[in-house]
């Protein structure tokens, strides 16, 4: 088993894209955007003004704790597929709390439209908020060819827990292309800004000992607490496939890579009990 | 100036601390990850993509005239490991009194004062060219160059490689280095216009995990 | 080139000039090199005990493969540990300190900031081969260490060290019985070879010699401060 248990419903092959007639469809694939906006109640709650969902992606608010809203991301259609544009604007306002999860593994998948699939992730986290961005993992499939960009705005005084968890194929499976830019503002300073890219028609090396070596999960845990300022916790290794780093501004990044996405998620929940 | 002041400039032997350093070899070689020369190419060619690519369109950048304070925080953004943000930093305060003493210049003693403990290297890289009188391309050259010559020259040592196989790869992966340059200097333009995100920030994992593994060894042949 | 005067804020680029950027005259640095084994830290070592209540004075270790060295010292305890600094030599302790300095020109400087005014540092290179020298570019002065075990013939042998040291160290003269070893041979071999350059006969553990070592010293520094 590759992926989470989650991944497993998921049918195999992809559904063709003439089915998903959805709201936006082009000839060139699907342009959907996601939007998330979180407030306090007034009451020390925190309430979603904003909770709009688009086609494929659908956001369904369920049960959280007395202070922080609780968000799921459900993929209600197969993809990304090529050619499609997926987006996501989430805004965690001053002191706002929320944590969103999604429901199932996300898979890309190739497309009859062709070309790439992009999925955009805008996030910010205001004064004095907190937010827990724990989706599940992004599967790449043969054949796929994905850019996933993260883009992440961080006050200095709010708190940012962000799991990103990267399987290259499913089960036996040769992986798709799959590129993801995760970039980090803490106030105005660029705190981090990485790139992976991996996968058939990726630069080469990127199987080979500098970058990947055979593993076929990679996952980041990024946690932003104004108390790293201060007090940043020392790197150090977890395994000898994993690392906790001190970023150069109050963040803490977990990198790991694992045979697989259940070791990986291994790993990292291991990382998110101690530093989340 | 002359195009020779390149051949200086990217000389194994031009003193500024690159000897001390296996551009994340030893730690590859010690965690079994390369034990021979087809190893090592494919280490050089990830490295070459990776840190080799963003370094050299860094160095690009400041060669250009691109802002170094501005050029060092990307640095600093595409270096999550500490153990490399030190290396570089290092490198690049041992580069820059070099560079002060082969090519004069304002620029050098400039950025000697805005970072008395050193700036990432390629930043110094840069702006050295810069002083030198080369050109962007030229620099950025002397990055992507450096990020797999500092390997091979390593893995010499630490596998007793044969240096004839060493330099092969080094041969081998020479027209990559071509077209790595070419995306730095155009990034490099790009950003002078759009800003540091237009610069690449292709990462390596193993990098990054191996160097901080790297520098928790008691025992060890190279500073990085 | 004295940089450091087109831009009196900036660091000073060349590590030989004798003043620092702020105009004061820097430590006088002396360099002890070696083949492996020789006793070069256990020289340092003594010579920081005789020497430390009279000067301020640090270290900078050249480790081959570890830190070991630097560690030697501190567990000896013959300075705090803030005046004892390691260099890394990636496999090459002899470009270290003669083709490619740098790393140790910021260590030495590194200590003068963080712990100075210093009046003396001691670089002491890693165990190498007899052709190791210091450049004149990190160090004012150097000695070398050879010892009476390494073979009696070495003064004989010259070569870079042995000939134009500043000092010429034979140390574990307690063990020239042991392994056959001719010290009047080996002190005339040295004559020959270094003509009016000094030579001491050292025995760490008889406690003989470091005295002299110390007392060179101490005339090196008269002169660097005079």
């Amino acid at each position: 088993m590759t992926g989470p248990a989650s991944a497993a419903p998921r049918t195999l092959p992809p559904a063709p894209p003439a089915g998903r007639a959805a709201p936006a469809a082009t000839s060139s694939g699907v342009r959907a955007t996601a939007r998330l906006v979180a407030r306090t109640d007034g009451r020390g709650g925190t309430c979603l003004p904003v909770l709009e969902s688009d086609g494929p992606l659908a956001l369904r608010r369920t049960r959280g704790d007395a202070d922080e809203a609780r968000v799921v991301l459900v993929g209600a259609m197969s993809g990304p597929l090529g050619g499609d544009r997926f987006a996501v604007r989430a805004d965690v306002e001053e002191g706002a709390r929320l944590r969103l999860t999604s429901a199932a593994a996300t898979i890309a998948l190739p497309g009859q439209a062709g070309g790439d699939a992009r999925y955009d992730l805008r996030i910010r986290v205001g004064d004095g908020a907190r937010l827990g961005w724990l989706p599940e993992p992004l599967i790449s499939a043969r054949g796929s060819d994905l850019r996933v960009t993260t883009r992440v705005d961080v006050a200095p005084t709010a708190t940012l827990v962000l799991r990103e968890e990267q399987v290259l194929g499913r089960v036996g499976e040769e992986p798709g292309r799959l590129s993801g830019r995760l970039v980090l503002r803490v106030g105005a300073r660029l705190v981090l800004d990485q790139e992976v890219a991996c996968g058939p028609g990726a630069p080469a090396g990127w199987d080979g000992p500098a970058v990947l070596a055979g593993h076929r999960a990679l996952g980041q845990l990024l946690v932003v607490r104004p108390s790293f300022a201060e007090h940043p916790p020392e790197a150090r290794l977890l395994g000898e496939t994993a690392s906790l780093v001190p970023l150069a501004g109050p963040a803490v990044l977990v990198t790991a890579l694992a045979p697989d996405g259940l070791r990986l998620r291994r790993v990292l929940d291991a990382a998110l009990a101690e530093l989340g | 100036m002359t195009k020779a002041a390149l051949l200086v400039l990217a000389d194994g032997r031009f003193p500024a601390g690159g000897h001390a350093h296996s551009g994340g070899a030893e730690a590859a070689v010690r965690a079994g990850r390369i034990t021979g020369s087809a190893d090592l190419e494919d280490f050089c060619r990830g490295r070459l993509h990776t840190a080799g690519l963003v370094a050299a369109a860094l160095a690009a950048a400041a060669a250009l005239g691109a802002d170094p304070v501005a050029l060092d925080e990307a640095a600093d953004a595409r270096t999550p490991s500490p153990a490399l943000r030190g290396t570089a930093r290092r490198l690049g305060r041992q580069l820059l009194r070099a560079a002060r003493s082969a090519w004069p210049d304002a620029g050098l003693d400039a950025l000697a004062r805005t970072f008395p403990k050193g700036a990432h290297q390629p930043v110094v890289l840069g702006v050295t060219a810069r002083a030198a009188g080369l050109d962007a391309r030229d620099a950025a050259y002397c990055a992507a160059y450096e990020s797999v010559s500092g390997p091979a020259t390593a893995v010499v040592r630490l596998l007793s490689l044969d240096p004839f196989d060493a330099t092969g790869v080094l041969a081998r992966t020479a027209g990559e280095v071509d077209r790595v340059t070419d995306r730095a200097v155009a990034a490099a333009r790009t950003a002078l216009t759009e800003g540091v995100e237009a610069l690449p920030a292709a990462s390596a994992p193993l990098l990054e995990i191996g160097a901080e593994a790297h520098a928790a060894r008691p025992t060890r042949l190279f500073a990085s | 080139m004295h940089l450091d005067h087109s831009d009196p804020h900036a660091p000073a680029a060349v590590g030989a000039d004798a003043r620092r950027p702020d105009g004061r005259r820097r430590a006088l640095r002396i360099g002890l090199g070696g083949p492996v084994g020789s006793g070069k830290t256990a020289t340092v070592a003594a010579l920081c005990r005789e020497l430390r209540d009279e000067f301020a004075l640090a270290v900078v270790t050249n480790d081959i493969y570890t830190r070991e060295d630097a560690e030697f010292l501190l567990r000896e305890a013959v300075l705090p540990p803030e005046r004892i600094a390691a260099v890394e030599t990636g496999a090459c302790p002899h470009t270290a300190i003669r083709d490619d300095i740098s790393a140790n020109l910021e260590a030495v400087e590194d200590l003068e900031d963080a712990v100075g005014p210093l009046d003396l540092v001691l670089v002491e290179s890693g165990g190498d081969n007899l052709t190791a020298t210091f450049s004149k570019g990190l160090v004012d002065a150097q000695v070398f260490v050879i010892d009476v075990a390494g073979g009696d013939d070495i003064p004989r042998k010259g070569g870079p060290g042995v000939t134009t040291a500043d000092l010429l160290v034979v140390n574990k003269t307690d063990l020239a019985p042991y392994v056959g070893s001719d010290l009047a041979r080996m002190a005339a071999d040295a004559k020959a070879q270094r003509a009016e350059l000094p030579v001491v006969l050292q025995s760490l553990r008889a406690g003989s010699g470091v005295r002299d070592v110390a007392a060179w010293v101490r005339g090196r520094l008269a002169a660097w401060t005079a």
